[in-house]
């Protein structure tokens, strides 16, 4: 394989992550000002900012990849819905502080798995990016498993909308562990990861967080799919709407 | 002397001596008073002001603006956080702050009632508005009750940023496309005299003033801090190539200040009053975040007792 196709994989590759963080960033700015109370929305926006710290991270790779002077807001500005590649997951709505609590569980459980991995990678820009998430990642763990815990074990009510979220939710966290043939590809060579290797340790992990909390992890007849070819569900279209019109409207000026 | 007199004459020395005051020690009803209206306000402010702001936290226009953005908001949350905890050193606690802040009773800066249309407000109001709120603030890091004074000195750094931010965004803005340039003209022109008005009535009209210098809680008078920020705001506005809303500036060789046109107190009592585009709208959301937050707040303090009588079993 010549140089210049992997690197077109590559950009490929990382293009997703970026927009897993930045739509999942996008989400978590939701809450400012809507906290439950002041310490948590504060301890919110910090989770939103390591997101899109994240996602701009990503696209400046992905920037310098594309090797033709784009730039990071090119990639999250001037794309459209069907070329956004992030999981389906990263997009549903904001929800309530339960729903958030559990979207966030399953995706810190999920990065504290994956990211050690893409630490390892043979590139080493992904590498330096996936050590430096993978601090933020163990606080935001931490936090999100001692809300499940809280939630969970709290009132009736807490306990009764946890379980609804983890319900609502469950049927999203497959393609987490999928690969297409792209990221076969660069599993293989050791760039991108195998994700189909951290589901056991991901369920063991989730599992044992949720009975702790009293919670009930749903069976696997409901799957949900298709943020990796684009094929989204309604909300990314009125994330991506608001999130761009500014940028748009003011076609290549500097902010 | 009786001992209440004596208390208050170590109390006026201690004042006098610019000698801070410590939430332990002795002091007048009225000065305890006083500052819980005036630090809580200040908190209320803090946490009221990241709605117009926060506004565009979804719209921001590049990445980069996000991230600022989202990160001043936060610092925002945080200065209120600092504020409410100093005011609590005076024997209130949160849930009074916060219950006054959305029965009306207390107050938050009148400011925050203007809608932010624009994405160039929010250059505008990290620029003027935290502009204004720093030059009233560092004054009041010599305030004398110690708890705030702190909190000031802490806040200050943070707020010295957003002005930058601020106004580094108008530079963009400015200097950018003639659309973007008339964005930043049109917020400026919407801001600057709200802003002005942040630092309260004149002198000779303010309720609060002459009581609150004396005992040094303010350190100089509304009158002197709005006249500080409309002589260091001329050559910024000059900078941005921007027109300066007052027609009537002057440079005023005899007092070495500029001299502007009158405000128009009437729109500032007619928004204080509750006809501002948002105070119903900037009070409705602070209840309804709080109200939908309760559950919440209930279940960690039920998860707690929980965990306590578990606790306590196992060491029974
Ligand atoms: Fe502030
Ligand atoms: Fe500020």
């Amino acid at each position: 394989m010549s140089v210049v196709l992997n690197n077109t994989a590559i950009l490929e590759y990382t293009l997703r992550l970026a927009d897993d963080s930045l739509i999942l960033g996008h989400r978590l700015t939701e809450w400012t000002s809507h906290g439950p109370f002041l310490e948590e929305d504060i301890a919110m926006s910090n989770v939103a900012l390591d997101y899109i710290g994240r996602a701009r991270m990503y696209y400046g790779y992905a920037a310098e990849l594309s090797g033709d002077g784009k730039t990071e807001d090119d990639f999250a500005f001037l794309r459209d819905e069907r070329e956004f590649r992030n999981l389906l997951i990263n997009e549903l709505p904001r929800g309530d502080f339960a729903y958030s609590t559990v979207r966030q569980l399953f995706i810190d459980v999920f990065n504290s798995l994956y990211l050690p991995k893409l630490m390892q990678s043979n590139d080493e820009t992904l590498a330096a990016i996936a050590a430096k998430g993978i601090k933020e990642t163990r606080y935001h763990l931490r936090r999100s498993r001692d809300w499940t815990l809280r939630l969970g074990d709290g009132t009736a009510e807490s306990h009764k909308r946890m379980q609804k979220a983890i319900d609502s939710l469950w049927g999203y966290t497959h393609e987490l562990f999928e690969l297409d043939e792209l990221e076969q590809q660069l599993a293989d060579q050791r760039v991108g990861v195998d994700n189909t290797a951290l589901r056991a340790e991901w369920l063991a992990t989730v599992e044992s967080i949720l009975s702790e909390a009293t919670l009930t992890r749903p069976n696997d007849d409901w799957v949900v799919k298709g943020g990796r070819t684009g094929y989204h569900t309604e909300n990314l279209g009125h994330l991506l709407t608001e999130m761009q019109f500014l940028h748009r409207s003011n076609p290549s000026c500097e902010w | 002397m009786s001992s209440e007199e004596k208390l208050m004459e170590n109390f006026m020395r201690k004042i006098e001596a610019e000698e801070k005051i410590e939430p332990k020690d002795w002091m007048p009803k009225a000065y305890r008073k006083n500052l819980i209206r005036q630090i809580s306000q200040h908190g209320h402010s803090e946490i009221i002001g990241m709605q117009p702001e926060g506004n565009w936290l979804t719209r921001a226009p590049s990445l980069r603006r996000k991230a600022v953005l989202l990160s001043k908001v936060q610092d925002e949350a945080g200065h209120g956080l600092y504020l409410y905890s100093a005011t609590e050193t005076l024997g209130i606690s949160r849930a009074e702050l916060i219950a006054a802040l959305q029965d009306g009773s207390a107050k938050y800066a009148s400011i925050f009632n203007y809608p932010t249309q624009t994405w160039a407000d929010v250059g505008a109001i990290g620029w003027l508005v935290d502009g204004a709120a720093i030059v009233n603030q560092i004054s009041l890091q010599r305030t004398s009750y110690g708890p705030y004074a702190r909190a000031m000195v802490r806040i200050c750094k943070e707020e010295s940023f957003h002005v930058r931010q601020g106004y580094e965004m108008m530079i963009a803005l400015a200097q950018g496309s003639p659309a973007q340039k008339a964005l930043a003209q049109d917020a400026l022109n919407r801001f600057y005299w709200p802003a002005l008005m942040m630092f309260g009535p004149h002198d000779s009209e303010s309720a609060h003033s002459a009581r609150s210098m004396q005992w040094k809680i303010k350190r100089e008078t509304n009158d002197d801090l709005r006249q500080k920020f409309v002589d260091q705001t001329v050559a910024q506005i000059e900078f941005l190539g921007l027109q300066h809303p007052d027609a009537d500036i002057k440079w005023n060789e005899e007092t070495g200040h500029y001299d502007g046109g009158e405000l128009d107190w009437d729109e500032f009592y007619s928004v204080i009053n509750g006809n501002g585009h948002c105070n119903r709208q900037r009070i409705e959301h602070h209840v309804a975040a709080h109200e939908e937050g309760a559950w919440v707040r209930e279940a960690m303090q039920a998860y707690r007792e929980k965990q306590r009588n578990k606790a306590h079993k196992q060491a029974a």
